[in-house]
């Protein structure tokens, strides 16, 4: 018999029961909250008059509406509806014994961020939450993925999500990473390759000496957008990063619990012998910086590439995407990414918020100065902690004197639920994760990049190769 | 849940792949704190030719004459026919909320994203899956015929069309089962509260640091 995979092993941890029609349903360790996703899960156990199974599985934050300026109170949200959401989670949570890092708690920020920070992720737990990002959480070793209004309140009630167990998908990324090629690189290549229903029914394993030379925070990144790649799940297995990522952190196991828990994580990798149901294989020296120039996170060119023509695709709806894609973006197939002239540049989500994200955006842009065809340069930090180590760092000098605006942390213009958001017609360099039309703002124009990239779009009004920076400006 | 056991509705085509859901219910209508109310801003983007925010007139904006919804023939719409990876991007349930409060029962289409296919379900919508070559022939029916409908008998798995065509489809038992009865599964999940509590004593054991609540650090 075929070993397991890391997917088939959290899976089968977290059986309480298999039906005869072949559900299952699965145990949740862990359930995060935001705002936005939660309020009718709320109303529902109200008005059956149910309890939460365990209220302290959940663990809550504010990062969809939040403003990014400084604002010391829910009434200050100037968005009415904003506001009430906001405050809605404060009641929630109030009334039914949920942990809320709220308005002022240095712990809030996007729940991707966030939750990893507290050590409320570890390796071997099953991590759900209102939110497709929750992908995310999965470079910790975990299964971890987004679920529907309907489903947060069947956790909130009895700690179990009905599910069937999905198919395993393996991607691997064999080789070293070329100098400027990041973690966002990386997985935008893979949804190039295998595009964004690649992974649809399938949970993820991104496996190889690439992934496993990535930062603890570079594989969120890659995890992160699994969800693009069409997976509900992407997953890395446990090793020394893993370990020494979580170790110490306020949620993390102590003294012997911890001996005991390391002991039992440093188990959850895939079996040599283990098959996948997929294998993807990718050779690391292929992947070049990426620009998305479409509205489909598949639809990306490495940055000294040519914008496709819709011509040369095979596939009849494929190609019909292509030419309303070009048509929103207002570009022509066969152009550079640097003939693409930016409006703003946005630098943050939880693809890519954490310090990591920021030191090498910061690293770029020292000593320059925004290009003036830029309106508006946005660094959001992922979290109130994320902000403050940057800040210490001397992070957000750096970004002030380029002419970035430094601001409070929250989902800002990932999607634009907040005042931060672009105008109809602006193109905008962002190291967020959906290109969509209107996803940051009505009209606007999506291109996704790296943390690095953006910053460097920044200071030259257009999108610059990375690699042709000079070597003190370039991150690994 | 409402239940689904057979349905017959006016066909919609929307040919496009990859519909994600910020198309289906842009962000600004998230802002709300019910499940119902979001139909007028179903496809908000592509319905309107003014910018939609929460708490306008929607009958007094301007409509975009060329989108398949705004024509006279698909008024009254129940059945969307569409193409591959539907409802891929954010999971917000809001999308099968804003379908269902248009008045769409099912959908059709080769394919689905993940978390929508299964919010679908929660909410009494019906997506069927067809094989591409099927939906591709469905366009073709429906663009020669004004007031196509489908007929979708979810007990006996079928979609039959206007000639009596019956066309079977797959879907798992546990979800059908849910659909034609409206069960509630929070409901049918506490049921087995004993199997959950035996599951919980035997993880605690072994792995106490679980269960450290939040408010203890």
């Amino acid at each position: 018999m075929a070993g397991k995979t890391l997917y088939d092993k959290l899976w089968d941890a977290h059986l309480v029961t298999e039906r005869e029609d072949g559900s299952a349903l699965i145990y949740i360790d862990r359930q995060i909250i935001h705002e936005v996703t939660s309020p009718q899960a709320f109303e529902g156990l109200r008005l059956a008059g149910r309890q939460p199974w365990r209220s302290g599985a959940s663990v809550a934050t504010i990062d969809h509406n939040v403003p990014t300026t400084p604002f010391n109170n829910a009434s200050d949200i100037v968005d009415d509806t904003s506001r009430i959401q906001v405050q809605t989670l404060q009641d929630n949570t109030r009334q039914f014994g949920i942990t809320e890092y709220g308005i002022g708690d240095v712990r809030q920020g996007i729940v991707h961020v966030m939750a990893p920070e507290q050590g409320a992720v570890l390796p071997g737990m099953t991590v759900v939450c209102g939110d497709s990002h929750t992908s995310t959480n999965g470079a910790l070793g975990c299964l971890a993925h987004g679920i529907g209004t309907s489903e947060v309140e069947h956790v909130l009630a009895t700690q179990t999500l009905v599910a069937q167990k999905m198919k395993n998908m393996q991607v691997r990324v064999e080789g070293d990473l070329g100098p400027g090629v990041t973690a966002k690189d990386v997985v935008l290549h893979i949804i190039g390759v295998i595009g964004t229903a690649g992974g649809n029914g399938h949970a993820i394993e991104f496996a190889g000496s690439a992934i496993r030379s990535l930062s603890l925070e570079g594989r969120m990144t890659v995890c992160n957008m699994s969800i693009e790649a069409g997976a509900r799940a992407g997953m890395v297995a446990v090793d020394d990063t893993t370990i020494d990522y979580v170790r110490g952190r306020p949620f993390a196991p102590k003294g012997a619990d911890w001996d005991k828990a390391e002991a039992y994580w440093r188990g959850l990798v895939s079996d040599a012998d283990a098959e996948f149901d997929t294998l993807i294989e990718i050779d690391a020296a292929d992947i070049r910086p990426q620009v998305s120039w479409g509205t489909s996170p598949e639809m990306v060119v490495p940055v000294d590439g040519l914008l496709p023509d819709p011509a040369d695709e095979a596939d009849e709806v494929k190609r019909s995407g292509m030419e309303r894609a070009y048509q929103y973006m207002g570009l022509k197939p066969g152009i550079k990414t640097s003939d693409i002239q930016l409006d703003r540049v946005f630098i943050g989500s939880c693809t890519n918020s954490r310090i990591e994200d920021l030191r090498a955006a910061a690293q770029v842009a020292k000593g320059h100065k925004k290009a003036d065809s830029v309106k508006q340069v946005l660094v959001v930090p992922g979290s109130g902690l994320v902000k403050q180590q940057a800040e210490q760092e001397g992070l957000d000098k750096i970004f002030i004197e380029a002419g970035f605006e430094w601001r409070q942390p929250g989902c800002s213009m990932c999607l634009a639920m907040n005042p931060d958001r672009l105008q109809p017609g602006e193109h905008c360099a962002s190291t967020s994760n959906r290109n969509f039309e209107g996803r940051q703002g009505n009209g606007g124009r999506t291109h996704l990049v790296s943390p690095a990239m953006a910053a460097a779009a920044a200071v030259a009004g257009h999108f610059v190769d990375i690699r042709d920076l000079a070597p003190a400006d370039q991150t690994a | 849940m409402e239940q689904f056991v057979k349905y017959t509705g006016l066909v919609a085509p929307l040919d496009r792949a990859n519909v994600d859901t910020d198309q289906i219910i842009p962000k600004q209508f998230l802002k709300s704190i019910k499940r119902t109310g979001f139909g007028p801003n179903l496809f908000d983007e592509w319905r309107y030719l003014d910018e939609g925010f929460p708490g306008q007139d929607n009958e007094k904006r301007p409509k975009n004459p060329d989108f398949v919804l705004n024509k006279p023939r698909y008024q009254g719409a129940s059945v969307l026919l569409t193409r591959r990876n539907f409802g891929c991007g954010s999971s917000r349930e809001h999308a099968p909320w804003a379908l269902m409060d248009f008045g769409f029962r099912a959908i059709i289409a080769p394919s689905y994203a993940d978390i929508f296919y299964n919010n679908c379900f929660k909410n009494g919508l019906l997506p069927i899956v067809l094989p591409e070559a099927t939906v591709d022939g469905l366009f073709k029916a429906e663009a020669a015929n004004t007031d196509f409908q489908l007929t979708i008998d979810l007990a006996n798995q079928q979609v039959i069309t206007p000639d009596g065509q019956a066309i079977g489809f797959e879907i798992d038992e546990f979800r059908k089962h849910c659909l034609l009865n409206g069960l509630d599964e929070i409901g049918l999940t506490l049921q087995q509260g004993d199997a959950i509590r035996e599951y919980e004593s035997r993880r605690r054991a072994a792995e106490p640091w679980i269960f450290q609540e939040p408010q203890q650090q």
